[in-house]
């Protein structure tokens, strides 16, 4: 067995033992990403020789300090938004194709700390604006499990990197469903954190109140486990938060007493009917372990949509104010005076989403139309974080739903209708808009496409959708994850 | 519904240059997105607080120490600019010279 192949445990169980070398395992991932990546395009940087430079000096580091570690040696991928020191980060944009970290990201340091390997870094929508990587910079993403597929987005190139086989484990970012739509369309697990509870500095800055980093396994041990590392207060981050709830390890224990809500607004029209069918197998099997299930609602659903759209927009226009090819970036050195430099720059530097995405945010920022979108829409996002609220008032341990209305869909099928790929998000918003975590998981495939069912907690209650992803992983679903 | 002027005065705002055919474009695709996005506006928000943000943290302190940042660090983010004359970040006259 090809050793990229393994689970992150598995991996870690066996470099324990001595049965390979980091090295070893580094280049089996290297080769898998030479062999598919040039028709999937997952990364947009692969570090071969650091790869294999780091992977030696951690086999030194074991040879002296053992496996201390349930990440040390283990290859990783890392989405192209967030910061590794002396290498390009682009963040998917023509306008960043040069830019060099100057510093890692809170993350990167906490991931250097247990040893692990960066193999490379994945390909995502532009400045992780979009719902299926089309929107890059460097061309887009096909899904390994059919190549005419979209692999989801933003967060489409960790995803990809992770079902091909290319890395074990990867990290991601969400503001709108990036790293949970994704892992849905892949066939893998993704986890959202609670806002708050990983640090985003380093992170390139979408939509500040929303962004979260988060990771995705290829089963739910190993997205936890990625979890647990990159987890914790940073004082480089002020809206990081330490937990009262660390996040463990899943066990497989009995779910007796555990009360699940069915948000009635996440099973309506749109929903595509497969999808919904499989939803209710995992309802069945659930309440076969003693689970019981409660229909809730969640009233302010159907405007979460609209709502995203207004705040993320918004934020994002003042976060990208900063690319002006002055500080660093591509800079067009065209035209007479400054003006001309910040125009011709971000017309050339930024693609058309991230172009249409400042415009919207500038507009209902604007004077006269403030308070009619934007501060309507932070009113409406106060409304939506009171109907989960009141949910979790019921005693509901966590909320089980669909994490997209449908499977992929075909490249080019919807880049010409921005509102139809904005459809996309319609389960996963809510999450972002509330500050609570969800996990995407494997439900089964439709069309011989993966589709993923979510779980969503309350504040930092990670543990309880975790050991229910874990029960779904081992009695529902079984073998549909490496660990099923 | 926006206007083709309106894109104009706001692509001037965000310092997008946009060729006419462009401005047409995000035109229609704006007005689109407003439109869905405007259902918010019937919803009764009366007495409703703004959400302020992600975080339920308030005020956030720490001490004002100086940082540790070196030297070599604050170089590297200089090193970074595309126009340079020694340790300074140069850009072009805000004003045209007559």
């Amino acid at each position: 067995m090809k050793l990229n192949k393994l689970t992150i445990t598995q991996a870690h169980h066996r470099l324990k033992k001595k049965e390979f070398s980091v090295k070893e395992l580094t280049k089996d991932c290297l080769n898998e990403i030479k062999k598919q990546d040039s028709k999937i395009n997952a990364f947009i940087t692969v570090f071969e020789k650091q790869a294999i430079k780091q992977a030696e000096e951690i086999d030194k580091r074991i040879r002296v300090q053992g496996v201390d570690n349930l990440l040390t040696g283990i290859p990783l991928g890392i989405k192209d938004n967030i910061l590794i020191k002396d290498t390009i980060c682009t963040g998917g944009s023509q306008i960043l194709k040069n830019y060099q970290a100057s510093y890692d990201a809170t993350v990167i340091k906490k991931l250097r700390q247990q040893g692990v390997v960066f193999l490379g870094k994945t390909n995502l929508d532009e400045f992780a604006m979009g719902s299926s990587t089309e929107n890059s910079g460097f061309g887009p993403t096909k899904n390994p499990h059919n190549l005419e597929h979209v692999p989801g987005g933003s967060s489409g190139g960790s995803a990809a990197a992770l079902a091909g086989q290319m890395c074990l484990g990867a990290l991601g970012s969400d503001t709108g469903g990036s790293i949970r739509q994704p892992a849905s369309f892949c066939g893998i697990v993704g986890i959202k954190p609670s806002y708050g509870r990983v640090s985003r500095y380093g992170l390139m800055a979408m939509a500040s109140s929303l962004d979260q980093i988060g990771s995705l396994g290829s089963c739910v041990d190993d997205a936890a486990i990625l979890l647990q590392a990159i987890e914790g207060k940073d004082s480089l981050d002020s809206t990081s938060k330490q937990s009262d709830y660390p996040i463990k390890i899943p066990e497989l224990k009995s779910l007796k007493n555990f009360k699940i809500g069915l948000p009635k607004e996440y099973f309506i029209q749109g929903l595509d009917l497969e999808i919904k069918e499989l939803i209710d197998k995992v309802i069945k099997k659930l309440q076969g372990q003693g689970v019981e299930f409660v229909e809730v609602s969640l009233p302010n659903t159907k405007h979460a949509l609209a709502c995203y759209y207004i705040i993320m927009p918004a934020e994002v226009s003042a976060n990208l104010a900063r690319y002006d090819g002055i500080k660093y970036g591509l800079s067009s050195a065209q035209g007479k005076d400054l003006l001309d430099v910040y125009l011709n720059s971000r017309s050339q530097g930024f693609g058309e989403e991230a172009q249409r995405r400042i415009m919207l945010g500038a507009y209902t920022l604007s004077a006269g139309y403030y308070d009619a979108y934007y501060l309507q829409a932070q009113k409406v996002r106060t409304l939506i974080k009171q109907d989960f609220e009141r949910v979790w008032q019921q005693n509901i341990d966590c909320l089980l739903t669909p994490t997209t209305p449908t499977p992929a869909w075909k490249i080019g099928e919807k880049i010409n209708d921005p509102l139809s790929m904005y459809l996309a998000d319609v389960y996963t918003v809510s999450v972002n808009l509330a500050g609570l975590p969800g996990i995407s998981l494997p439900a089964g495939k439709v069309n011989d496409l993966p589709v993923g069912c979510q779980l969503i907690g309350n504040h930092f209650q990670e543990n309880k959708i975790l050991q229910v992803a874990k029960t779904i992983e081992k009695a529902v679903f079984v073998g549909l994850t490496k660990n099923g | 519904m926006i206007n083709k002027d309106q894109v104009k005065h706001i692509a001037k705002l965000t310092r997008l240059k946009l060729t006419e055919e462009k401005v047409n474009k995000y035109q229609k695709d704006l007005t689109k997105i407003l439109h869905y996005v405007g259902q918010l506006q019937e919803i009764d928000t009366k007495n409703i607080p703004p959400c302020s943000g992600g975080t339920d943290l308030k005020n956030v302190f720490r001490e004002d120490e100086s940082g540790t940042r070196i030297w070599e660090e604050s170089q590297k983010l200089v090193d970074q600019a595309p126009s340079k004359q020694k340790d300074l970040i140069k850009t072009k006259g805000v004003f045209i010279e007559s």
